[in-house]
């Protein structure tokens, strides 16, 4: 990275970074580029707040986050630059606050947006690095691309339950996203955090890697992890690396691209960019909790939990069935199809798969709760729990 | 028998199973005795040409299949395979 004219550090500068400036392989000029360097970080969530938060300590000069979102008390199991405190804010202003408290050498900017085609270019511009730690595919492949044709790398890292995996896609010296993973799953194979969950610490564990890769970068030290991905897996506590190597027919970096400018990404994976259930399966499929409370005063009525047994635990609806989604098509024969049939998961997501399901195996009456367990928390039985 | 790693997303499939021991001499087989073993992992991991779905990959010594031999590669006994799926969480 060519960085021209580095800035100088103040006498405070330099007693807070005495302990770079000890590591000869940062020293002050290490130090004077990363005060020089940008890095854009596109979702404050559970690997954003370790990534901003380090780089941020590390003293990297401009720091851009990209969220749209506001903070929820489920996400403080993990997303550890938010608090209590800052419930119901936008997690913009709860992440600078945090790290303008943390280091105020450094510059926050924010961008209180989702990311899009229309804005990743603008936003993206004019900074040196990319740190991908957003939780979707289509703004994941939006990254990637926006990296690829602005010549940036692009430092990624994503988790599930226990599962993470990192790397450093930079086109102009090793493969893309794209490369590795040239289309998104189908919609719903791929279960998101929010309907899978995730251990806590394991975006901090995560996220720390991915502030790591992004500092080697931008101070150009180290072998980052271009070509290689690495594979943690915090139940076995493995962590394994594989080669990656371009994709000569990837459509985005190979010779033959036919992906030259920023499509449709919701379109391209067939969600929507960001991972919030919106509970609904859809016009004339859906029951809201208030009216199955009142269908419930009748009978011949089936309610079909389609969540896992531990789940049940949390909260339940008197004389459901629990048929997990995953064992539903083995078990399509315990269900009178003659009969009416309400699916509901925690949230709606897993029961609309279900329903799609259903549909394909013949049964016609089926609806799904809307919002799932939780609508009902919410408008029936206000003694259950939220989660 | 190679041994085949499974990855969180998948394991609510094989019984929370993490290595799996399956029969076969190269890699398409091995994931034929694989979802054998456990029917509902199919369409996980093939679509309905029964086609390895691309956003699954298979590493063999830590080299991806696809700059191998594809499914066609030779397994060894106790060879360890990594399946990884795209994963999104953030």
């Amino acid at each position: 990275m060519v960085v021209p004219l580095l800035p100088g550090l103040t006498r405070n500068e330099i007693l807070r970074y005495s302990r770079h400036l000890l590591i000869p392989e940062v020293g002050l000029e290490g130090q004077r580029r990363l005060k020089g360097a940008s890095a854009l970080v596109i979702g404050v969530g559970g690997l954003g707040s370790p990534v901003a938060l380090y780089l941020a300590a590390a003293g990297i000069g401009r720091i851009g986050l990209v969220d749209y979102d506001v903070v929820d008390a489920s996400n403080l199991q993990r997303q550890v630059i938010h608090g209590t405190g800052t419930v119901g804010q936008r997690k913009v202003e709860s992440a600078r606050a945090k790290l303008v408290d943390l280091n105020p050498e450094v510059q926050v900017d924010v961008y209180d947006e989702a990311y899009t085609s229309q804005n990743a270019m603008r936003i993206t511009e004019g900074y040196d690095v990319i740190l991908d730690g957003t939780d979707n595919f289509p703004t994941r492949y939006l990254a990637n691309d926006v990296a690829v044709f602005l010549g940036k790398p692009n430092v990624y890292a994503s988790i599930y339950r226990f599962d993470g995996q990192v790397s450093v896609f930079d086109a102009g010296r090793g493969p893309c996203y794209r490369c590795l993973f040239p289309e998104p799953p189908p919609p719903g194979l791929v279960p998101s955090c929010a309907e899978g969950g995730v251990l806590g610490v394991l975006p901090g564990t995560i996220g720390t890697i991915q502030a790591t890769e992004a500092l080697k970068v931008l101070l150009g030290i180290g072998e980052p992890l271009i070509g290689r991905l690495l594979l943690y897996d915090a139940l076995d506590m493995s962590v394994e690396f594989v080669k990656l190597k371009k994709n000569p027919k990837c459509r985005v970096c190979g010779p033959q691209a036919d992906i030259t400018e920023l499509i449709d990404y919701e379109e391209f994976c067939g969600v929507p960019g960001h991972d919030h259930d919106t509970g609904s399966a859809g016009a004339g499929l859906d029951i809201t909790a208030g009216e199955l409370a009142g269908r419930l005063i009748g009978n011949g009525l089936v309610l079909l939990d389609v969540r896992e047994p531990h789940e049940l635990e949390i909260s339940r609806i008197p004389n459901a069935i629990n048929i997990p989604l995953g064992s539903l098509a083995a078990r399509l024969a315990e269900l009178d199809s003659a009969r009416d049939i309400v699916v509901f998961c925690k949230s709606g997501t897993r029961s609309t798969r279900a329903l799609e399901l259903l549909a394909g195996a013949g049964f016609k009456k089926v609806k799904n709760l809307r919002g799932g367990i939780n609508a009902w928390a919410r408008a029936v039985d206000t003694s259950l729990p939220l989660y | 028998m190679p041994i085949l790693k499974i990855p969180s997303p998948l394991r609510s499939y094989t019984d929370g199973q993490v290595d799996v021991r399956v029969d076969g001499q190269n890699v398409g087989e091995a994931l034929d005795s694989l979802v054998e073993k456990f029917p509902p992992l199919r369409p996980h991991l093939f679509n309905g040409d029964g086609k390895l779905r691309p956003f699954v990959n298979l590493f063999v010594d830590s080299q991806n299949v696809k700059d191998l031999d594809g499914l066609a590669t030779p397994l060894a006994d106790d060879t360890r395979v990594l399946l990884v799926p795209s994963i999104a969480g953030g």
